[in-house]
């Protein structure tokens, strides 16, 4: 695998501003999993003047729901799910700190804007390498939401953790930079 | 007739569980490697390294390729002469579903019902779709299917007068709308004709052909081909970070439709492609 930037949670908005769009990263630190489930409580706790699991301040959330682990590694399988799920969550988040998320797929433009407003960087994993990204975790721990299985709030300790950094703070998207600069026209008259 | 006992199938379920969760398909690493060849894009070809290597280990440490093992889909292709001895096919595939799915350390990734959301909590039931066949083979193909492509999939009904070209437009278009969220380089599965439904039990049985493998009809797989082509000409690339290996293969299914209508169907599996099939 490739050299990457390494970089290490929690992470600030001063340091976030070096990283751009297309850079390959290792990071290590603390990271928190959480996806659909664990989201939709974090916003009722919000709602209901409740505490979150965990102060978001300079965290990184990874949105995950691991398979199950075999005895003797502290976790199963791990790649990214789809975040534009957790679009509708995200900038309560961020809001009130969250500097980094990890996950697969294009965000919505709302959850761009309050990135760029509060200083959070978004940073794609690969979903098929689920098995090369859970030899990174070297510790997880269930935190809060136990219930919820898989989608329960783990608190993870990564090391070189490999993502790419999708969305940085000058406004780049890896996805549409990409797709331009790939994109090749094989038929006339092929709109939009 | 030719008797099967219910253990038999519980116990060859749960084994094609754990395979299709840890070994991707042989057609399937061979695509990768031929897409990694072909691949321009630096970022491309390092997704797809990538995506070998996990092949790799997750084959090597009998793990899950993929955290979302998905929904277990099952093809049953039953003969008119068998019988399952000892028990109702479905209790017995869900048997053995719940099984593999402990066994294999896999994800239990079902909920009871899209509106209370509460895990079964061992994957079932299962997707069964049952194909009555002449004589006594009896085979079953599993389908593991993430739900993350599966989200992206679509239906449209067009007109005759649309036709093949408006086809065509609708399996790139919904492709292009996926992008990186259906988790490329992705396979294709395309189902056309039929009432609604069918269409879209073609797409998803389409996914099940081994990669690469062309429609036996020479007019479907030139029309595969042109898929292929112009979904690769997006840009997407593997993870959707920009390259020229957007899809690996495009598999479209035909089946008799109405003189009214042109039902296309368009169901997507992400790079963690895994089929695995097995005879009794």
């Amino acid at each position: 695998m490739a050299d990457g930037i390494r970089i290490e949670a929690p992470l600030t908005k001063e340091g976030n501003k070096s990283l751009k769009t297309g850079d390959v990263v290792l990071l290590s630190g603390v990271v928190y999993t959480a996806r659909d489930a664990a989201h939709a409580r974090m916003k009722e706790a919000i709602r209901d003047g409740g505490d979150l699991p965990f102060d978001p301040e300079g965290q990184i959330i990874y949105f995950t729901g691991p398979a199950p682990a075999r005895p003797g590694h502290p976790i199963g399988p791990a790649g990214p799910t789809t975040a534009s799920r957790m679009d509708p969550y995200s900038p309560l988040l961020i809001e009130r700190g969250l500097k980094g998320m990890v996950g697969k797929g294009v965000r919505s433009q709302e959850v761009r804007d309050s990135m760029l407003e509060h200083g959070c960087v978004y940073f794609g994993a690969v979903e098929g390498t689920a098995a090369l990204l859970a030899d990174r975790v070297k510790e997880a721990e269930v935190i809060a939401y136990e219930d919820l299985g898989a989608e329960a709030i783990r608190r993870l300790v990564v090391e070189d953790f490999p993502v790419i950094v999708v969305n940085d703070l000058h406004g780049g998207d890896l996805y549409t930079e990409g797709r331009e600069r790939w994109r090749r026209k094989i038929r006339t008259g092929e709109g939009s | 007739m030719r008797e099967i006992p219910g253990e038999k199938v519980v116990e060859v379920v749960r084994d094609l569980c754990i395979e299709a969760n840890t070994e991707l398909p042989e057609s399937h690493l061979a695509a990768m490697r031929r897409a990694l060849e072909d691949e321009e894009s630096p970022h491309g070809r390092e997704v797809l390294e990538r995506l070998l290597q996990n092949a790799e280990v997750s084959k090597e440490r009998c793990i899950a390729f993929c955290q979302d093992t998905g929904y277990a889909v099952f093809f049953v292709e039953m003969g008119s002469e068998v019988r399952i001895e000892g028990g109702e096919i479905g209790e017995l595939i869900n048997e053995g579903v719940r099984r593999g799915y402990d066994e294999g350390y896999l994800r239990k990734s079902i909920v009871k019902s899209p509106v209370d959301r509460v895990n079964t909590g061992d994957n079932t039931p299962a997707i069964v779709y049952y194909e009555p066949v002449a004589g006594d083979g009896f085979k079953l193909t599993m389908l593991v299917k993430g739900a993350g492509c599966d989200n992206m999939s679509a239906l449209k009904m067009l007109t005759p007068a649309e036709g093949v070209e408006e086809m065509k437009k609708f399996v790139v278009e919904t492709v292009e709308k996926a992008g990186p969220n259906a988790s490329p380089p992705v396979t294709v599965g395309v189902g056309i004709g039929g009432p609604f439904e069918k269409a879209a039990m073609l797409a998803k049985k389409a996914l099940t052909r081994p990669s690469g493998e062309p429609s036996p009809d020479p007019e479907l797989a030139g029309i595969e081909r042109e898929i292929l082509d112009e979904i690769n000409a997006t840009g997407i690339g593997p993870a959707g970070y920009g390259g020229t290996q957007t899809a690996l293969s495009v598999h479209v299914e035909s089946f008799p439709t109405h003189i009214a209508a042109f039902p296309v169907a368009v169901n997507l599996d992400c790079h963690s492609h895994r089929v695995a099939a097995t005879e009794l």
